[in-house]
């Protein structure tokens, strides 16, 4: 048996604070863009179980990899929001002070830098998330491109340790541990408050699985780091959370369809390819990428993001070929995995938007053999709305 | 778990076990803790013939495609059609009933080659302790 997953250990691998953590639990370790992360945890029960936790109860996920840059001025007149509005393609004017939204900083080809969340702190104060592999290269280009803006850039990656409480259980975990009522926070908005006694803990409802839950921001020594750990997981425990690894983390967004830098999204993959529409917003003014997007939307598209299910035996994977049924390439797969909530073997690829019709036939080429798939509508899973339940209720 | 005496290994973790000149083989404990949850198994249909050391099929986990490797020549005589349906038993019976395919050996010599279970638990233990390193 030999696997096809990347080696680890080529150069010394990044460790979040929870490292050690991970490895007494057992973690099964990966090299993830640089860092030595769980990708599951085999004693707990694995990848599919960590998965299932999610969906049903709750999971907490040490998220610490991601970076965090703050974008803020002294006298809140405007620089700082003017910079972000610069380098990301949402409105973030739009935003109120406590409000995140989901954006991006692009290329002035509109191809990707990074996907980022983008949080309103103050008026004129901003906290930008992004990705672990892309640190580096997003700081300097957030400083490169905000040098003329009266404001001040602070990469503040190594002074967090990021938690994710994820599930429909999450803020029964969370609440236990915060004074803050947590129940007014709405999708997508952010507080802070004490958790566990430390004091001015961001608290926000985002995640990355397409299910309800909250990420913290707290102090990243490891002692705090650690405590806090064992401390969700003590208060988790009558709702049976457990610990979860990158890989459900993966496949809980590629059920969502949440785009995953380096796959859906890329330098070389522009906002309309990548389906990414609602969050540009052309018309809030110039922004890096703004020109060439409008011309790249005349000229309309050569290829388009779309679900596919298989529907003949086997499994597509990232960088699989789509194939028509001469054999020909047509697109190819950007994420592919079984579904542990579907029970189906799904993906994410672009393929000619003559070939993304729902119901259309294509071919993904699986080592010597090409495997029957379909376009089918995405995302591929969506939580039942908390609010139509309540509806319903009220409505009987 | 224990690792059948009578069974041989790989570095690459697949064992075998010959009878009569006919050789069952499947991969190890170790193997399936690594892979961790197997959710698809592709087998070579009977007739194929099977060379020492080269890829005779692939499982998957969830998170990974794996070669399975040929500890010997031979022409496979049976595949193990409850895995197409049952993958999982591979985690859960990987040294019995999950055995993979049945060859009938080309050159039994190539069985001196590989480890017996003693040695194969060293081989084992060693890259645990890098794993933990």
């Amino acid at each position: 048996m030999e696997s096809t997953v990347e080696p680890s250990v080529i150069t010394e691998l990044r460790k979040t604070p929870l490292n050690a953590m991970h490895r007494r639990l057992g973690a099964k370790m990966v090299n993830f863009g640089g860092w030595d992360m769980p990708v599951e945890y085999p004693s707990r029960g694995g990848l599919v179980a960590e998965h299932k936790a999610v969906r049903g109860g709750v999971g907490v996920f040490d998220v610490s990899h991601m970076g965090d840059i703050r974008i803020v001025t002294a006298h809140a007149h405007g620089g700082a929001l003017a910079a972000v509005q610069h380098i990301t393609m949402n409105d973030a004017a739009k935003l109120a002070i406590g409000q995140a939204q989901y954006s991006a900083m692009l290329y002035p080809s509109g191809t990707f830098v990074d996907d980022v969340i983008v949080h309103r702190l103050g008026d004129d104060d901003f906290l930008l998330v992004i990705n672990a592999g892309t640190r580096e290269k997003d700081i300097n280009w957030v400083r490169e491109n905000t040098a003329s803006h009266d404001c001040k850039v602070e990469e503040l990656s190594d002074t967090y340790t990021q938690l994710a409480i994820q599930g429909p259980r999450a803020i029964e975990v969370l609440q236990k541990l915060t004074d803050i009522n947590l129940h007014p926070i709405k999708n997508y908005w952010f507080t802070h408050g004490s958790v566990c006694g430390l004091k001015n803990i961001l608290i926000a409802r985002t995640g990355y699985t397409g299910e309800d839950g909250f990420e913290i921001y707290v102090p990243s020594d490891v002692a705090t780091s650690e405590a806090l750990w064992a401390k969700v997981l003590e208060a988790g425990r009558e709702f049976g959370i457990i610990p979860c690894g990158l890989g459900c983390r993966n496949t809980l967004r590629l059920e969502a369809k949440m785009a995953l830098y380096g796959h859906e999204i890329s330098e070389n993959i522009n906002v309309w390819e990548a389906g990414l529409d609602r969050y540009c917003k052309m018309e809030k003014g110039d922004f890096i990428g703004r020109s060439e997007l409008q011309r790249a939307k005349d000229a309309g598209l050569n290829r388009t993001l779309v679900g596919l299910e298989m529907i003949e035996r086997g499994i597509a994977r990232d960088e699989y070929r789509c194939v028509d049924e001469q054999g020909e390439p047509v697109g190819v797969i950007t994420s592919g995995s079984p579904s542990p909530t579907l029970c189906k073997n799904i993906a994410l690829a672009y393929l000619p938007p003559s070939m993304s019709a729902m119901g259309t036939t294509t071919y993904v080429q699986i080592r010597n053999q090409k495997a029957k798939a379909q376009v089918v509508p995405t995302p591929f899973y969506k939580r039942a709305k908390k609010s139509t339940t309540q509806q319903l209720a009220s409505n009987v | 778990m224990t690792y059948p005496p009578s069974y041989r290994y790989t570095q690459q973790h697949e064992w075998i076990d010959v009878k009569d000149g006919l050789g069952t083989i499947g991969i190890t404990d170790y193997a399936q803790h690594e892979l961790g949850d197997v959710v698809f198994v592709e087998l070579p249909k009977p007739g194929t013939k099977i060379q020492v050391g080269k890829s005779f099929g692939t499982v998957e986990s969830v998170k990974a495609v794996s070669e399975i490797y040929a500890p010997v020549s031979g022409e496979v005589v049976e595949a193990n059609a409850e895995l197409e349906a049952t993958p999982e038993k591979l985690n859960s019976d990987p040294h019995n009933s999950a055995w993979l395919i049945r060859v009938k050996l080309a050159d039994p010599a190539e069985l001196a080659k590989l480890m017996d279970a003693k040695a194969y638990e060293a081989y084992i233990s060693e890259k645990n302790k890098e794993a933990s390193a």
